[in-house]
């Protein structure tokens, strides 16, 4: 059985409780994985812990219990593998568009000249369509060129994994929906795998392979992994008129304002393998049945169980 | 509101100087009184003294003479207690420029680890809370007794009340360098050199250049006093020599002169700190 390219195994996350309180757990064992090339999102309400995992996929905070395995090694502390869009976009403001990308384009290939560099990081910028703002201070950037040059640090590193912490949060709707159209045109052509926080539902199911749905924090969990079985070449214009979009929605939709209040695991379900459901197909909207629980040691991808359940 | 033209401002500066300079005149104005001593007496010691005409106090046009002669010839050098005031500026402007070097020396760096250390901050905290508000003059006899040179006495003494502003600063500057920044460079796996000197130094530049302003601000404060002090050479020193001279002319000129080249000071590190400045 393969293993997946990224593998979350058994998180928790714990604050200690001051003056004889008892521990505060934001989220326990969590379980999931992502296979290479896959775009994963995150949606759950406030406070429930996405960004702490975030972190701790970026390597910039520990979790308590738990780990987290990446092309087979364990994430100990930051890495260049790991490209990070920050939700407030954290461009170095004494520093250019330019600049800002060179930045991490200096660090990830030390050996280069500046020219190499600085040709490199035109090119990633040019991507995001700031070909004409390379001189340009973050100040002097609206918030929506802040973010795409945020964007093109991360990809301009060459990642192995990109991981976006809500990076649209704070843009106005026209300009989210034209990155949004930027990245999921660059993610298809660069097969990036990708693992993003978002609190739009129309967001996660216009750019994932799969939404990851949590319940509300303390004692967050996994609630149900759900798949986006629309065909991945998904444009913002014509999603919604796919017949499997309205019942994916209603389904994120329905979760989010009905049952991630009172999941706390009602179903008893397995942490280790949260229900996998696809909405979006006739019938779908059962849990997929599991293939044999293995042990904890092996835990499984979806995979196979979904093979099982799509016979 | 109308947009008040260019030339408002200046005009009005002018204005005002000139009702300054008028109101001086005035009321120095040299009147010749009658004759209150005995005539002989007034004969030794000159009319004008005797009659109780003249003040003191010499009036706009005195001091702008005397200033036209010290801009004229600002550097001679008559012996240990004549020289220009241009000399003696020069010196004073040396003996604040290299303390104040020392003391950046000592202070951004210390500062940055202060910053970066909240153990060593906290165990320096109660040290500098103490050093700081030690008047730097406090410290000129122990400086006159372990260094015995009055001339790096006074370097020290500005070494010692530029430091801390400085290092405060720094410290602060490099203590709130916001954790995204740090975030980034960590994430981009940057060196730990690299981020010091390429993230947390321009990061805490603007605060560190406003440490520095003001170190250059006491510091050309405290050396006109140190040099009343120390003696020898200095425009402190030249302000205490013609006091005793009893030359109020040429200490107005003088005081003039520290005023004119404070802003200077100031100036120039404010260029500074406008060029490593940055919007968010």
């Amino acid at each position: 059985m393969s293993q997946p390219f990224l593998k979350i195994e058994g998180l928790t996350k714990r604050f200690a409780g001051s003056g004889g309180a008892p521990d505060f757990t934001v989220f326990e064992n969590i379980f999931f994985g992502i296979e290479k090339g896959e775009f994963a999102c995150i949606i759950g309400h406030s406070g429930c812990g996405k960004t702490t995992i975030l972190n701790v996929l970026a390597g910039l905070d520990e979790a308590t219990e738990g780990g987290v395995v990446m092309g087979g090694r364990e994430i100990a502390g930051p890495s260049l593998e790991r490209g990070v869009v920050f939700q407030s976009h954290a461009l170095l403001p004494w520093l250019t568009a330019l600049g800002n990308v060179a930045f991490g384009v200096r660090s990830r290939w030390p050996q280069w000249s500046s020219k190499q560099i600085e040709a490199h990081s035109i090119r990633y910028l040019e991507m995001v369509g700031l070909g004409g703002a390379l001189h340009k201070k973050p100040a002097e950037l609206s918030g929506g060129m802040k973010q795409r040059v945020g964007i093109a640090r991360a990809f301009a590193i060459e990642p192995k994994m990109l991981l976006l912490d809500e990076p649209f949060g704070a843009l106005d709707a026209l300009t989210r929906g034209t990155i949004q159209d930027e990245l999921l045109s660059i993610v298809q052509a660069t097969h990036q795998t990708v693992f993003m926080i978002t609190h739009d539902v129309d967001e996660a199911i216009l750019l994932a392979d799969k939404v990851l749905l949590m319940s509300n924090g303390p004692y967050a969990k996994i609630a149900e992994i759900v798949e986006i079985t629309m065909p991945r070449d998904r444009t913002r214009a014509t999603v919604h008129h796919d017949p499997q979009y309205y019942r994916i929605r209603n389904h994120l939709v329905d979760f989010l304002v009905n049952r991630s209040k009172t999941y706390a695991g009602e179903q008893g379900d397995d942490p280790v393998h949260p229900p996998v459901v696809r909405p979006g197909l006739d019938g779908g909207a059962q849990v997929v049945p599991l293939a044999k629980t293995p042990t904890p040691s092996d835990q499984a991808s979806p995979g196979p169980a979904l093979r099982n359940a799509s016979n | 509101m109308k947009p008040t033209s260019f030339w408002a401002a200046p005009i009005l500066s002018v204005l005002f100087f000139g009702l300054f300079v008028g109101i001086w005149h005035f009321s120095t104005q040299q009147t010749l009184g009658e004759v209150t001593v005995d005539p002989e007496y007034a004969a030794l010691i000159g009319a004008q003294a005797a009659t109780g005409g003249q003040s003191a106090m010499p009036g706009p046009l005195d001091v702008g003479a005397k200033l036209w002669e010290h801009i004229r010839d600002p550097f001679y050098d008559r012996g240990t207690n004549d020289k220009g005031i241009g000399t003696q500026l020069i010196y004073s402007i040396g003996r604040v420029l290299i303390g104040f070097a020392l003391a950046a020396l000592v202070a951004i760096p210390l500062g940055f680890v202060i910053g970066m250390s909240p153990l060593i901050y906290k165990a320096l905290d109660p040290f500098i809370q103490v050093l700081k508000p030690i008047s730097p003059l406090a410290w000129m006899p122990l400086a006159l007794y372990t260094i015995k040179d009055s001339n790096i006495s006074a370097v020290f003494v500005i070494f010692i009340c530029s430091l801390w502003p400085m290092l405060v600063n720094t410290a602060f500057g490099v203590a709130s360098v916001r954790k995204d920044w740090l975030n980034v460079a960590r994430t981009l796996e940057v060196s730990s050199l690299r981020t010091a000197f390429q993230v947390i130094l321009p990061a805490a530049a603007p605060t560190i250049m406003t440490g520095m302003r003001i170190s250059v601000g006491i510091a050309w404060l405290v050396i006109v006093a140190a040099e009343m002090l120390v003696g020898g050479t200095g425009i402190g020193y030249f302000v205490w020599n013609e006091w005793n001279n009893l030359s109020i002319t040429n200490i107005i000129s003088a005081i003039l002169l520290i005023g004119l080249v404070g802003m200077m000071l100031d100036t120039m590190l404010a260029q500074l700190a406008r060029a490593v400045t940055y919007k968010e």
